[in-house]
Parts: C-alpha cells; structure tokens; sequence
C-alpha cells in the first residue's frame, strides 16, 4: 500500500517562497495528474516527493511514513523525466537493468528481467543499442522500462510526454495508462497540456502560483470548477467570461449592458446584489432560432474545426465563444441571439474569485453517485 | 564562409607554406645533422641533405648518456604525472561541480589562483617543501604551540622530516598539482543535464558510483585529450628535474641530460663541437611525445572541442 500524504509542504529558494502550503492525500493506486502552467511549482512539488528537492517546511510521507529525511533511493519511488535523461554511454539493456545493477543483482537475474521488461515495453531487439541511436518515442519506452524494472511503489512523471511530437504523444499517453492498469502503482504526473492531463487522470490537482486551487476527477473539475482560474485554465476553447450582478428576486444574473440570464435558484439564494463573473462554457451555449429571446450579441468571425465550429461574437465588445454543430452563415456585425441553460451559468464573486456554485453542485453530484 | 577567389587561394597556400616551413626547417636541420659525421657536420657550408650516420650517432649518443635507465625514468615520470594528474584533477572538478557546499567557490577561487601561479614562479618554496614535506605540518604546530605542548609534556621535540630530494615522489608531485586538468573536467562536468544527476540518484547510486559509472565513461575524450597534453608537458621538464635531482645516474631524466650533450666550452672543452650526437640524442628523445600525440589524436581532437556526448 503506497498512499502518499503531502502535509502543509512548503519549499523556498532563499527566501523566494514557490510552493505555499500545499496539502494533499494521494491514494493507494491512483493516477493522479498534477496541472498547472509553467512555473506554478508543479515540478517542485513532484520533486519533494521524490527526494531530489529538500522539503523546506511540511511533511511528506508514503505509505504512511515521513520520508522528508529519506534519500531518493530509500523512498522507493521511480521517476519518468522530460528529457529522458537516459545515460549516454550505456546500452539499453544496460540502462533499464542499471537501478538493479546499483542493488547488486545478479547479472543473469538481471538480463531475464530486462528483456521481460523490455518486451512489456515493446523493445525488443533493441537492447544492444545506444541512446543515441534511437528515435524519441523508443526514448520514452527505456525511461518507462527504466522506472517499471524497479518495481516502485510510487511512479513519478515530469511532463514526460512534452518533447514527442503530437501523435506520438497521443500513443504513449495510451501506452502509460495501460502500464498504469497492468501495474497499479500510484502515479503522479505532472504537466501543463490540459488534455493530457483530463485524459489520463484518476484525479485531478489544478495550481496555480504555488497553491493547488482545485483537486477532483476530471469530469468534476471541468464540471464544477472551484475557481475562476481553474475554469479558465480547463476545457477547450476556454470558458468565457462577463461581469454581472446577482438578483435573487428575478432569479437571474444581470450582465453589463442590461441583458440578463437566468440561474438556478440555489445559486441566486442569499447573493443579491453580489458582483460576480459569469463563466460559460462555448460548448453549452446554443445560437437562438430566430425570434427567441436570449443573450444579445453581434457576430465577429467564425473558425472551422471539421468536427463543428466556433463562432466569435461580441456581447457589449466583450468576446464571447460559441462551439456548435450547426452551420449557420452570419454576415460581419449582424446581430445574433445566444441562449444557455441556467445549470451552464457558471457563477464566481467577483472578489474572492471562488465558485458560487461549485461546492454545492459538487456534493449533490457525489450524493448522486454514492447513493 | 566559403570564397572562391583564385588570389585569395593563392595567397592562404602561400601562407600556409610558409608556416610550414618555419615550423619544418629546424627539425629537418636537426635531422640532417644527426645523420652526417662531426666533420660533415662542423664543415661550411651547412648540409641539407641528410647523410649515412643516423644509426651510428645515435648508438653513440645512448651510450655516452646512459639513455636506458634515464629513459625508463623519463617514462615513469610522466606516465605517473599522466594519471595523478586525470585523477586528482576528476575528483576536484567532481567535488567542485557536484556538491553543493559553502566553500565551493572559495576552493574554486584557490584553485584558479594556482593557474596563475605555475611551478616556475613557486619554484623556492616548492623546493624548500620537497627539501622537507612535512615542513608545512613543522610549521603549523610550532606555530600553534603544539610543538612546545609535547615537548614540555614528554620532553620529546616534535621534529618532522621528509625529503623528497632525489626520488620520484619529488619529481612527480609538485608536477601533478596544477589547475588546468581540473579546468577542463569542470567545464564538461558543467554540461552535464541536471536530470541525468537525478536519475542516478532515483536509480540508488551514490556519488561515487555516479563519478565511476558515468561522469568518467562520459568524459573519456576529455581524459584523452588531458592526458596528451600532460604527457607531453610532463616529458619535457627541464627546470624542476634539474633542481631537485642530483643524483643523476640513478634519477636523471632524458630532457636535462640532453644538456649535456649540446656542445659548449664545458662539455667539449674547447674541442670540435659534437653537434651530430646533440642532434641524435634529440631526435630520440622527441619520438616518445610525438608518438603519444599521434596515437591520441583523434580522441585529443575530440575532447578539446567536445562534440561527443
Ligand atoms: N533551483 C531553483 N532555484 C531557484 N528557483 C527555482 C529553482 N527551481 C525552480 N525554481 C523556481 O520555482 C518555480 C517553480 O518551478 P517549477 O516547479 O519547475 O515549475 P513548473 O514545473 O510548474 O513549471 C519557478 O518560478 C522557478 O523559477
Ligand atoms: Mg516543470
């Protein structure tokens, strides 16, 4: 059993403080995904666990043991790194069997594990080969036979899939979550691609600047996210944003302008007159039949994906993005209705940046779940 | 950059020619004179051709120096500088690159003071702890008292000596202690990827299995190429053998005993200078360096510009 516990964990350079209290309970098994831009810390908080990164203040422990004291390789866990970070002069036979090597196992033990590993990885007949030799793809694969040889308790993987070119990329993502599923050790993977990160998470640990903003399943982050950050950093093309003002009574938001949206009741109650943003996804919005009442807008300009298209329009010169199947043709400037069910209204003071509607829906939809 | 100008293909022929000339003529002359008589070669005018006598002066020139012990020790010698030299030199450049401690940059800063401080402008004081190399130690615990604690206490005073005079130990060590070595290894240690660092780390090796199963494969050009130059700058010292060693049957090393062969009032006593015995000697002592120059070459090449990684 490998759960991982992360406790008020803090890490400064100097006095530069980058990861700011960070708690979080890893479980036994899990995939969990750590997301954030470049430069949020993610790396860092990664590499506490591991133990290259000294734990500045806080607690780390696996398996329920505190291993802030622990050197890397008492920790049992195995790391995947960015650029493979494979030794040069060594073989790859040599390379997977070299954590073994370092443990003292028998050369022959150890040849019969490193082709069986090998071969699970699909790099057979490759043994004999240099580094250098291989392509980038065939990399990745001895990293991840490097790290699984060892058989750890705890994977860890620093946007290992980011130097691949797009498809590739999209093989070994299958290629990890199958190894995932083979192995079942807890994996923690960090990176900064939204889809890699939706697709291949148990769990999910949005951050931002040093402090995780949102922890859930993919479905409930890109759902119900916790913050304005978290629902603009999610979903693809971003969510939109307008600045409006609660009224309970009408049961609705009123934007900028006058226009006004409705809401659900809960997410009214007990916020009139509160200034907030007002997060909608373009994928929920529907351009109105003619004649519908709706969110006024002018059309900008449309871009097409194959699969459907966006259009761009302009509510009082703020952009809004609609994602649609239908092909509707608009001339430039000509005004368009807009319509989104009020459970799409998506709800964040204004001040705090915090979900007036997240939380709530949240429980409700693990009640849902669980009964 | 690529001309194709006639004159200017002209022009760099003819200065490299020239070059070559420069760097060709004295060691064609000095050929030439190893190969003729002393007659010949003390005649006008100036032989340019060379003539039948190679062998003959050259057995000359090893029996009158006794070349056989001198060029044992000469071997000794700078194979020894060679290897003290890529190991000292590895190990400081790991320490300072590595570990990330508070001295680090004033070791740093000692060693680079050293560059600028070789054996010949140090040779006094270097002597002086070859006469005695525990003098240092001699003098830290007079200085520090410690030499009187003992001797009031047992009566006994402390009084170091070790002399390095006339015997290899000499020789070699104030040779191997010199910062270039370590310049070089650090300046590849610094391009090393951090994470190739941490993944020996997460693989369980230690710092000393990290130097011997990685940083060393990996700098084997730069070994190659550093060993070249201190083979090549260890075989020929003349002013730091000269001085510590006066036992010259037994310690004598082929670069100072070659002095004794070039002709001047003392060694031929107003007699016909033995310039083709010089010559011979010269020729001798030069192949052992040009041979390791050849042979490391491809690798020597490599690691100056350090393109293998
Ligand atoms: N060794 C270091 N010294 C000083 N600052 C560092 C060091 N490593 C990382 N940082 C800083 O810590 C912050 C987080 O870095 P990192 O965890 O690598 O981000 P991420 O992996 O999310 O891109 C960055 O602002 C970075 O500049
Ligand atoms: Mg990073």
């Amino acid at each position: 059993m490998a759960d991982i516990s992360i406790r008020s964990v803090r890490k400064a350079y100097g006095k530069d403080e980058v990861v700011h209290g960070v708690d979080l309970d890893i479980y036994d098994g899990e995939f969990i995904v750590i997301l954030g831009p470049s430069g949020c810390g993610k790396s860092t908080l990664l590499r506490m666990i591991a133990g290259l990164e000294e734990i500045t203040a806080g607690e780390v422990a696996i398996a329920g043991q505190v291993v802030n004291q622990m050197e890397p390789r008492e920790r049992g866990c195995a790391m995947v790194f960015q650029n493979y970070a494979l030794y040069p002069h060594m073989t790859v036979a040599e390379n997977i069997g070299y954590a073994l090597k370092v443990a003292g196992m028998a050369k022959a033990e150890r040849i019969a594990r490193v082709t069986q590993v090998a071969t699970s990885v699909g790099l057979d007949g490759m043994l004999d080969r240099k580094p250098g030799q291989l392509s980038g793809g065939q990399r990745q694969r001895v990293a991840m036979a490097r790290a699984i040889i060892r058989e750890p308790r705890v994977f860890l993987f620093d946007e290992p899939l980011s130097n691949l070119d797009a498809k590739l990329r999209v093989q070994m993502r299958h290629e990890i979550r199958r190894i995932h599923n083979r192995i079942a050790a807890t994996s923690v993977f960090v990176t900064h691609d939204q889809h890699e990160g939706m697709t291949l998470a148990d769990r999910m640990v949005i951050m931002n600047k040093g402090t995780i903003e949102q922890v859930g399943t993919p479905e409930e982050v890109y759902d119900h996210p916790a913050t304005t950050y978290v629902a603009g950093f999610i979903g693809s093309p971003a969510m939109n944003f307008l600045p409006g003002r609660i009224s309970t009574a009408g049961r609705a938001v009123v934007l900028e302008g006058g226009a006004r949206l409705d809401i659900s009741a809960a997410a009214a109650l007990g916020h009139d007159g509160l200034l907030v943003q007002v997060g909608l996804r373009p994928e929920q919005i529907a351009i109105a039949a003619p004649g519908q009442s709706g969110l006024p807008v002018r059309f900008d300009f449309a871009e097409e994906l194959g699969s459907g298209r966006l259009y761009h329009f302009l509510h009082e010169d703020l952009p809004v993005t609609v994602h649609s199947d239908e092909k509707r043709r608009f001339a430039p400037g000509e005004p368009a209705t807009l319509t989104v069910p009020p459970v799409a209204v998506h709800l964040f003071d204004a001040q705090t940046t915090q979900s007036l509607t997240a939380a709530a829906a949240l429980a409700e939809a693990r009640a849902r779940v669980n009964a | 950059m690529i001309e194709r100008t006639p004159v200017l293909n002209i022009l760099t022929h003819f200065i490299l020619a020239v070059g070559f000339i420069l760097l060709f003529l004295p060691l064609w002359i000095a050929f030439v004179a190893a190969t003729h008589t002393i007659q010949a070669v003390n005649s006008a005018p100036v032989e340019l051709w060379p003539g039948n006598q190679l062998w003959v002066n050259m057995q000359e020139a090893w029996v009158k120096s006794d070349f056989g012990q001198k060029f044992v020790n000469t071997l000794i010698v700078a194979v020894a500088v060679v290897i003290g030299k890529i190991t000292i030199a590895a190990i400081t450049a790991f320490g300072i690159v590595f570990f990330n401690h508070r001295l680090r940059m004033v070791i740093f800063w000692l060693i680079f003071i050293t560059l600028m401080l070789p054996l010949e402008v140090r040779i006094v004081p270097t002597y002086a702890v070859a006469a005695n190399a525990l003098l240092p130690f001699q003098k830290l615990m007079d200085w520090t008292g410690l030499t009187w604690l003992i001797e009031s206490a047992s009566g006994i005073r402390v009084a170091m000596e070790w002399n390095l005079l006339n015997s290899y130990t000499g020789l070699i060590l104030p040779l191997i202690a010199t910062a270039t070595g370590t310049f070089l290894y650090r300046q590849f240690f610094l391009t090393i990827p951090d994470e190739l660092v941490e993944a020996a780390k997460m693989d369980g090796s230690g710092p000393l299995r990290f130097l011997w199963d990685i940083l060393i494969p990996l700098s084997r050009t730069n070994i190659a190429a550093l060993a070249t130059i201190m083979f090549v700058y260890a075989w020929n010292q003349y002013l730091w053998p000269l001085l510590v060693i006066t036992d010259r049957a037994n310690y004598g090393l082929v670069v100072v005993e070659l002095r004794t062969l070039v002709p001047d009032s003392l060694t031929t006593g107003g007699g016909t200078p033995t310039w083709h015995l010089a010559m011979a000697a010269t020729l001798m002592i030069m192949i052992p360096p040009i041979l390791v120059v050849i042979f490391m070459q491809r690798w020597f090449v490599r690691g100056l510009i350090n393109t293998d990684k």
